[in-house]
């Protein structure tokens, strides 16, 4: 038997509250909704809706009943067709954050926009990473037409691992585009419904808004049975209530429009109760992911997306430092392995610094290790046998040598989390004769040798042609000749 | 190699020294000489576990069953090849103890196990051991190297006083003095005029070998 370590910031009661408040904040003031087809579908179905005002006034029974048909676990496939990733109870997972507009290079101070070969190496070194459950499209490259730029790194990943994605699309038409690029390597629209191989994010704008886009990428999600996650962001006294349970309670609102469009659209579609909330800093009026606060919203949202019988995903395990230090490796501690604590069925983060705007690689292979050691975490301890100890501890009595006994040797590497060299514990001896490396010069190391040791497990070659031809049309479409080489 | 020395490596490898015991007593049933055992077999079959230790393959309680495993097999080879008058080679002979009125275990055995899976002929007194004893196991065994371990600053001290009675049984000149333990150090190896200090079990390896090189 053992015992799940679990964190819990509200009680039941609280939980019901902020339910019951987020139910009423649907039909008082309303949702804003700039989609026409969200706005008549919802009507259809009873809400009153204002299509001047775009506000739509959604029955707090209709958001109700979509929750009733929300299933409450899926999984997602790696494109082998193995589930790799289970969106349900407090299964946790995590993949690295997204979707950065630059790229810090190692040792670098500055960052740099991102270009196709960077997202090559990244997806490389995310492939490399068994830390990471999934992948996302961490990066935006800068070398292709912002208009594809969504679609485009989904096109690399494709190409280059076989692990779920986490993805978004930046465009109502894309959207379309990156579906066709996930069917391809599916076979079938059906085997893709069947088999998912990536999620998409939905934003809504706080407060209680949503954009054309993001409204219509909900709906088409839900549509053709591809999982979307939901991803309320409102901002501690600036797009939001400056309590945190008020917070939570727009989150709550906010989500619960999304659920009550998509399961319209579609009920029993798979849908995740996600966000990205943070506490906005009242002194330089930034958004830190990795403040304490920004955490706890997210962990309490969790909550509230379990008591309504939802799979949960945040984006934790970040830091707001605008290099590999020290600030660096405590924010994303603690987000972590607070979500972890809080069974958030995927964290998105790892690699992630400056606000969820820049990624770095090293980071990435650091923040690895960080989830090595969350997930040993919530795994706990287990009753391995039983009497727990007295056989082994009454067998070695006093002599004092447990190292030589089967006993340790049959236990060990199911008790520990065994870190790669990128986590130091050498005598100091060592660690000075390897070079007196820091941690981020460590990462460094490991992030070259797992992309040098990439080993491709390609597509087959009729399936790359057409994912090369789909991006291809995008591209010209956009204006551009040819894709960039991606060495 | 026999099927039945490959397999006496194979449980090596895998650290059963039940097994490996067993497989010694078959391998000498069944005529193999024991210098052929251990220089074909055990020798060879310890390079590997090392290898894999190296290489983050195997940790640190495979390495001490893999060493158990090869001492349960000479414990069968050992009387075989007093009997037949022969000598196995070895890189060096070493004493090991933890000192007189210290009984920290781990650290000094664990030195005892890699120096043995090293290729040392170990001869472990355990913990608690007075001067006198060190000096006697010196004498038995014609040992050249002596390792001494203590993990209190109290009794730090008692490792001077081992060398020191080495001094007076007029073995000093002959043997190298390896010392280690937590409040110890190079500059306390120099006080106490040890030869070497070594931070932990893998260094111990390499400075030993350092030694004894020096000392041949």
């Amino acid at each position: 038997m053992t015992m799940r370590p679990h964190l819990q910031f509200l009680t039941h009661e609280t939980i019901e509250r902020v339910v019951a408040e987020g139910y009423d904040l649907l039909s008082d003031p309303g949702v804003r909704v700039h989609s026409e087809r969200a706005l008549h579908l919802l009507a259809e179905h009873g809400a009153e809706v204002d299509f001047e005002a775009r506000v739509v006034h959604i029955p707090a029974d209709l958001a109700r009943q979509a929750v009733e048909t929300v299933p409450s676990s899926f999984h997602l496939y790696d494109t082998d067709g193995r589930p790799t990733v289970h969106y349900g109870s407090d299964d946790v997972h995590f993949d690295p954050g997204s979707a950065a507009i630059e790229i810090l290079d190692h040792s670098a101070k500055h960052s740099r926009l991102p270009i196709t070969a960077d997202f090559v190496r990244f997806v490389k070194l995310a492939d490399g990473l068994d830390a990471l459950d999934g992948v996302a499209t961490s990066l935006v490259c800068a070398d292709v037409p912002q208009e594809v730029a969504d679609l485009y790194r989904l096109y690399l990943i494709l190409l280059y691992t076989r692990k779920p994605v986490v993805t978004g699309a930046f465009a109502v038409e894309t959207w379309g585009v990156m579906r066709d690029l996930l069917v391809t390597v599916a076979g079938s629209e059906e085997a893709l419904a069947e088999k998912p191989t990536a999620i998409f994010d939905a934003c809504p704008s706080p407060p209680l808004s949503w954009s054309e886009i993001t409204c219509e990428n909900l709906m088409d999600c839900a549509q053709y049975q591809v999982p979307a996650e939901l991803v309320s962001m409102p901002l501690t006294g600036a797009t939001g209530p400056a309590t945190l349970l008020g917070a939570v309670v727009q989150h709550t609102a906010e989500n619960l429009s999304g659920v009550a469009i998509h399961q319209l659209v579609n009920p029993g579609a798979p849908i995740v109760w996600g966000g990205s909330p943070a506490a906005f800093d009242m002194r330089t009026g930034t958004t830190p992911m990795g403040a304490i606060e920004t955490i706890m919203i997210d962990c309490a949202y969790a909550e509230v997306g379990k008591y309504l019988g939802m799979p949960t995903h945040a984006y934790m395990g970040m830091s707001d430092s605008k290099v590999v230090d020290g600030q660096c490796g405590f924010e994303s501690g603690i987000g972590a392995v607070l979500g972890a604590l809080s069974g958030i069925n995927m964290i998105s983060g790892p690699g992630m610094l400056d606000f969820e705007s820049c990624f770095s690689l090293e980071k990435l292979v650091i923040d690895a290790e960080i989830v090595g050691m969350a997930k040993r975490l919530v795994a706990g301890m287990a009753e391995r046998e039983t009497p727990l100890a007295l056989e082994i501890i009454r067998q070695v009595g006093h002599a004092g040598n447990f190292l030589s006994t089967r006993h340790t040797r049959r236990w060990f590497r199911e008790e520990l989390f065994i870190p790669s060299p990128v986590v130091d514990r050498d005598f100091r001896h060592q660690w000075e004769d390897k070079g007196c490396l820091d941690v981020t010069e460590r990462a460094h190391q490991r992030v070259e040798e797992i992309i040098a040791a990439y080993e491709p497990s390609p597509l087959p070659d009729e399936v790359t042609r057409e994912l090369e031809a789909i991006t291809l049309r995008a591209a010209q479409a956009a204006g551009m000749d040819r894709l960039p080489e991606r060495r | 190699m026999s099927e039945i020395l490959k397999q006496l490596q194979e449980v090596v490898i895998l650290g059963e020294p039940d097994q490996a015991r067993e497989l010694a007593v078959q391998a000498l049933e069944a005529g193999v000489a024991p210098l052929i055992a251990i220089e074909e077999a055990l020798n060879p079959g310890m390079e590997i576990v090392g290898d894999k230790y190296e290489s983050g393959e195997y940790f640190i309680p495979d390495l001490v069953m893999a060493a158990e495993a090869m001492k349960g097999a000479m414990a069968v080879f050992e009387p075989a090849l007093i009997a037949r008058q022969e000598q196995r080679q070895v890189l060096g002979t070493i004493v090991i103890g933890t000192v007189e009125g210290d009984i920290h275990e781990i650290g000094k055995s664990l030195v005892a196990t890699m120096l043995t899976a090293a290729g040392f002929q170990v001869h472990d007194l355990g913990v608690d051991v007075p001067a006198n004893e060190f000096v006697k196991q010196v004498q038995e065994t014609g040992a050249n190297v002596v390792g001494m371990s203590a993990l209190l600053t109290t009794t730090m001290r008692n490792q001077e006083v081992v060398i020191e009675a080495l001094k007076e049984a007029g073995l000093r000149e002959q043997i190298k003095v390896i010392i280690g333990g937590a409040p110890t150090g190079p500059e306390w190896a120099q006080t106490i005029g040890a030869d070497a200090y070594a931070e932990n079990a893998n260094e111990a390896v390499s400075v030993v070998k350092q030694l004894v090189g020096g000392a041949g």
